[in-house]
């Protein structure tokens, strides 16, 4: 039996973190443990779900919370959100209600996107977080074209790209970041970078000594922050979309965090990962990484912690009845939303016809 | 009206559409100050500026994908990729967001990109400077895909592309850009999608084709027509969506069908309209339905006329087609 790691600590006094985060520096904390808080709550009970058969899919971010979470309050409504595979948690925390993320996560009849996509793959028009494919990478480009649209059209608005480590020895990554730089356009590319590819560590997948340093290459800047640090992230991605509005151009962004559940439901890691590997990550807890600090700061205390929890538990328990209860997609959706002109012949209805 | 060849009503159209709706903008390799290696873009780059012309780096992938981002966020970007041979390090943004972008987001993200894009041979480009691979992009739920063989259809069909809601691959037969020239109406006239062109009216053969290959079908057509062979000829114009309508019509009065395409044959188009023909005209047909194609092989340089159709071997396949059964 090993003890329970310590927490690293956040390095901050409470001048810094209201210097970070601005006047309303303490209902900023609140909100951010909140949302965390939730996150939390939806991953497990997912994840759960999933063992259970009732959700067919589950890609976890846990270990990721606090840049999903940092970036959902940092960006303004106008800004657009261009996915990777563990950004959900900046739809909802932009406002995207959780009871229509569940209604995507279980693929009903109330899913925006009629079930199409697999869970975690949600298409949040109302917050301006764009429907993601499988695909590794391919969002980066997208990014570039939404950014030059929005100067086009005189917008304020920044494009953020998320993707993870191993997106960067994709395409885009180089097809994306090469045509932002070219064009000095508003995007901020986030490399949530969990050191993991499924099963290949970090180092296998770039031999550079950080992700960020991969910037230099196409002439924007680069910086590597702590991504279990939320106040760190908060601050670091505010500067870039700062800069990216004031016309000063792209900026990659890499965020250091640990993925601390396996790649998906489909995986297992006891075949690849080193056997501290758990331990490191939760010493590197971004959630108990910020309620250690705000209990320290007399912010928290265990009684609202107990109460948050139960809250929250209580949103994701409401959102799952709600989406259980509700039917799978009608079958004339199959052919719709889709130019496809004989699919209403080679269609389950037109077979019915006979046709 | 004016006389234009059909690059020049390619170049027409896309100033027609830039002229009346600021939202339309093209971007690719060398459009801009070069007009585009064709001179399909030439002048545009003067009239609209650097803004709605965009040169870009040699990043297919990053075209497209950049394109796709545009259009998400409401522009009309029409993008060129220089020959239909270099799409592949665009084929995953095309097959796997831009043609699915509407469907998996419910509607909520329709992605309306316009891809131009010289495809075809007989201009002693080689393996890599002629394939015509519509099929792959026919076999894509979501895609519209279109190939002129007149001036006129080229700027209609290209007004009616950019118009449209839906991802369009229009596909330019090179080969056929200056030899081609016709009347071409002036203004934003458009040509629908979905209806085949009536070329020649005839009663024994029906013989489809589109692009580069109706010149030389026609040829043979008038040929036969000495020896007393009456071929129709018609041009699918657009292959997604399929005017069967036409096709069908046409079958059912003459019994008898060719296909002619440049693309290699196994899997190709002619594929899909002969087995259209199986499932819905059996009871006209008197002959079997023939394939005039690209070998199935890539596609030589030096022997570039041996695969090609050319109007001898569309004249024997219409000939023994009239005469069997
Ligand atoms: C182009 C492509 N290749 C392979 C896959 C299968 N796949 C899914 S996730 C993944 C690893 C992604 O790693 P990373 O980019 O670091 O993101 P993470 O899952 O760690 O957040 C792979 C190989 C894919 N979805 N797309
Ligand atoms: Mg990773």
């Amino acid at each position: 039996m090993t003890a329970a790691p310590a927490i690293v600590p956040l390095p901050y006094s409470p001048e810094e973190v209201a210097s970070a985060l601005g006047r309303s520096w303490k209902k900023t904390l609140a909100a951010m443990y909140r949302w965390m808080a939730l996150g939390r709550a939806l991953d497990a009970r997912m994840q759960g779900l999933q063992r259970q058969g009732r959700v067919g899919f589950y890609g976890a971010a846990t270990g990721h919370e606090a840049v999903s979470v940092a970036a959902g309050l940092v960006t303004r409504r106008e800004d657009w959100i261009l996915p990777g595979l563990r950004e959900q948690l900046v739809a909802l925390v932009r406002g995207h209600p959780l009871g229509t993320y569940a209604h995507h996560l279980f693929a009903d009849d109330k899913d925006p996107a009629r079930g199409r996509n697999m869970p975690c793959h949600p298409s949040a028009a109302d917050v301006h977080y764009v429907s993601m494919s499988s695909v590794i990478g391919t969002q980066i480009s997208h990014a570039v074209g939404v950014a030059y649209a929005m100067r086009a059209r005189k917008s304020p608005g920044v494009a953020l790209a998320f993707f993870g480590d191993g997106a960067t020895s994709a395409n885009d990554f180089h097809a994306g970041l090469n045509l932002a730089a070219v064009w000095n356009l508003p995007v901020v590319f986030c490399c949530v970078n969990n050191q993991w590819a499924i099963s290949l560590p970090v180092e296998r997948q770039s031999a550079v000594a950080t992700l960020a340093s991969k910037s230099a290459a196409y002439g924007l800047p680069g910086q590597r922050l702590d991504g279990t640090d939320v106040i760190a992230v908060y601050r670091g991605l505010g500067e870039a979309l700062r800069d990216a509005r004031a016309g000063k151009g792209p900026k990659l962004l890499e965020f250091l965090v640990y993925r601390m559940t396996p790649h998906s439901s489909s995986d297992d890691p006891g075949r690849y990962q080193p056997k501290d590997w758990g331990a490191r990550a939760a010493a590197s807890d971004p959630f108990l990484r910020l309620a250690s600090w705000m209990s320290e700061h007399g912010l928290l205390d265990e009684g609202s912690r107990t109460q948050i929890g139960a809250a929250v538990e209580e949103e994701v328990r409401a959102a799952v009845r709600q989406a259980e209860e509700t039917s799978a997609p009608v079958p004339s959706s199959l052919t719709e939303d889709v130019y496809a002109p004989s699919a209403s012949e080679n269609s389950p209805a037109g077979a019915a016809r006979g046709t | 009206m004016t006389e234009l060849t059909l690059v020049q009503a390619v170049n027409r159209g896309l100033q027609q559409a830039m002229r009346d709706d600021g939202d339309v903008l093209v971007l690719g390799e060398d459009v801009g100050l070069n007009g585009g290696v064709f001179r399909a873009t030439e002048g545009l780059l003067k009239e609209f500026g650097e803004e709605r012309v965009l040169d870009t780096p040699l990043s297919e992938t990053g075209i497209i994908g950049t394109a796709i981002g545009m259009a998400l966020y409401g522009l009309k970007p029409v993008a060129e990729i220089q020959f239909l041979d270099f799409i592949y390090p665009a084929f995953d943004q095309i097959v796997s967001e831009l043609a699915k972008f509407r469907y998996r987001s419910g509607g909520q993200y329709p992605c309306h990109v316009v891809i131009r894009s010289p495809y075809g041979g007989g201009i002693k480009g080689g393996l890599y400077h002629s394939q015509s691979t519509e099929a792959y992009f026919c076999h894509t739920a979501g895609l519209k895909v279109v190939i002129p063989s007149t001036p006129a259809d080229a700027k209609g069909l290209l007004l009616t592309a950019i118009h449209d809601e839906d991802p369009v691959m229009f596909l330019e037969p090179k080969r056929i850009y200056r030899s081609v020239t016709g009347e071409v109406p002036d203004g934003d006239e458009r040509v629908p999608f979905g209806r085949a062109r009536l070329v020649r009216e005839g009663t024994d053969v029906s013989v489809f084709a589109y692009g580069a290959m109706i010149p030389v079908v026609t040829e043979a057509a008038n040929a036969l027509a000495a020896e007393g062979i009456s071929s129709e000829v018609i041009d699918l114009r657009t292959l997604v969506p399929l005017d069967e309508a036409a096709i069908l019509a046409s079958v059912e009065k003459t019994g008898r069908a060719v296909v002619v395409h440049e693309a290699a044959r196994f899997c190709g188009f002619g594929g899909e309209l002969a087995a259209l023909l199986a499932e819905k005209a059996f009871f006209s047909l008197k002959a079997p339905v023939t394939r005039v194609t690209g070998y199935d092989t890539p596609f030589p340089y030096a022997l570039e006329n041996l695969y090609l159709p050319n109007v001898e071997r569309v004249s024997h396949a219409v000939r023994t087609t009239a005469r069997a059964g």
